[in-house]
């Protein structure tokens, strides 16, 4: 056998491309379903955890159906939508459509005779997507809790989103000024109040050396709540 | 070309597995696989996983290249090493996504980049192309080993004095803060997974003298 013949050479490639693809696809489907499940609990987890109902993973899907109500997808001009499933909207793909297309999904959570409004969020990091929840009281201004997570950021920097100490500094905070408009929370380099008692700043303050990751942050905080400001219109209306 | 039958851990293949650790150790001897030792050493607990991660690609795609090594065409053999690679790091990224969710989020870039790892790719074309199963598995088991101890230490001090935690558990307690200890913000940006690694070669050439270039 002339192992540096063309044929030789040929006929090993296929073989081998032929083998590792049967090998990666029957790995990938036999543990797909695994990998599904843990997606769909830490999303119910994360949902759970802005309305403070902290829960490890293999609890959150029994907990869900207990405290949160209904999951609703709206139209942008605030109308309900109830032909699509909130849950299974896949914001990934959802953000790239043009605003008015978007079905934005809502999740409503009655934790002890309390209502919580839940909106995901998704924008952009330092490397890549961020994303992630949260909790408005029954107000519409004051936040009950976020959570965050994130594909890529550096460890120890932007990372730190996800950490309860920059979470933790989201609670009770405004998303409105004084006046009562919409203006988001920034999170600040130059906040005067790195304790973060002023509640009603509508600012954090920022991780040092996370500069972009804070920025996505702000934005994408802003970008996603505004979404839902024509249904909270309506029901304050009402 | 009959030899008397080796003994699995006779003394030559002992030092398969035992000269990484130090003599030869990939990063502090050879400087291979810097980039990822600065990447994932931010604390331990990624650099642990990572390292369990490289053990099981290194000692698997070592055998595999090891057996199949006199039919790899030699034209395309770093395009099949590549492949074997790929594919087990594929492999262990969708295991880690199926029974360790957590762990597989953390890393989750960096687990990909165990495929452009210098370490795999040196061992394979240096040592699986030319050697048998056995020895190759030993010297896979053996590099990682040593690649993985030295992130394991990196990632020790960095951990320790960049955030005061080990494994994510505080360890140094509140009342040295309170006499003004802080902690080493610049423990957890990249050059000082240099200059620790630095400082480790020092101390490692201090007490194993012949590591020492003698010009």
């Amino acid at each position: 056998m002339n192992r540096d013949s063309n044929k030789h050479t040929y006929i090993f490639s296929a073989l081998m491309v032929v083998s590792v693809a049967f090998v990666l696809s029957f790995t990938s489907e036999s543990l797909k379903d695994l990998q599904n499940a843990n997606v769909k609990k830490e999303k119910m987890q994360n949902i759970l955890s802005t309305v403070g109902i902290n829960v490890t993973r293999d609890e959150s899907e029994l907990l869900y159906k207990d405290y949160i109500s209904e999951e609703l997808s709206l139209k942008s001009d605030g109308t309900i939508d109830s032909e699509i499933n909130a849950f299974n909207i896949n914001l990934a793909l959802e953000v790239k459509k043009d605003l008015d297309i978007q079905r934005y999904p809502l999740y409503i959570a009655n934790v002890e005779n309390e209502k919580f409004y839940v909106i995901p969020l998704r924008g952009a990091g330092l490397w890549a997507e961020i994303w992630g929840y949260i909790a408005l009281r029954e107000d519409i201004n004051t936040i009950k809790g976020v959570s965050f997570d994130h594909k890529s950021e550096t460890a120890g920097l932007g990372a730190e989103i996800t950490e309860d100490w920059f979470i933790n500094s989201f609670n009770e905070e405004k998303i409105k000024d004084l006046q009562g408009e919409f203006v988001g929370i920034y999170v600040s380099k130059t906040n005067n109040d790195p304790e973060n008692n002023d509640k009603t700043d509508n600012e954090i303050d920022a991780i040092s050396g996370a500069t972009i990751t804070g920025d996505g942050v702000s934005d994408m905080i802003t970008e996603r709540v505004q979404n839902y400001l024509p249904y909270f219109n309506n029901i304050t209306n009402e | 070309m009959s030899k008397e039958r080796e003994p699995l851990f006779s003394k030559k293949n002992r030092a398969l597995l035992t000269d990484p650790l130090d003599d030869d150790n990939p990063i502090t001897v050879q400087v291979l696989g810097i980039c990822s030792a600065l990447a994932i050493t931010v604390k331990l607990e990624p650099a642990v996983i990572m390292t369990l991660s490289v053990i099981f690609v290194m000692a698997s795609s070592n055998v595999i290249v090891s057996i199949l090594r006199d039919v790899i065409p030699t034209r395309i053999r770093i395009i099949v090493q590549l492949v074997v690679v790929a594919s087990l790091v594929a492999i262990v990224d969708q295991f880690l996504k199926a029974y360790a969710y957590d762990v597989s989020k953390q890393l989750a870039i960096f687990i990909g980049l165990i495929i452009t790892n210098c370490i795999v790719m040196g061992r394979l074309e240096a040592f699986a192309l030319g050697n048998g199963v056995w020895k190759s598995f030993l010297d896979g088991v053996g590099n990682a080993a040593g690649y993985g101890w030295i992130l394991i230490v990196v990632a020790f001090v960095r951990e320790l004095f960049g955030s005061g935690e080990l494994w994510g558990i505080p360890v140094i307690p509140q009342f040295i803060y309170d006499l003004g200890y802080a902690d080493n913000g610049l423990m957890l940006l990249s050059p000082m997974a240099l200059i620790v690694v630095g400082v480790y070669i020092w101390i490692q050439r201090y007490y194993n003298r012949k590591l020492i270039e003698k010009d």
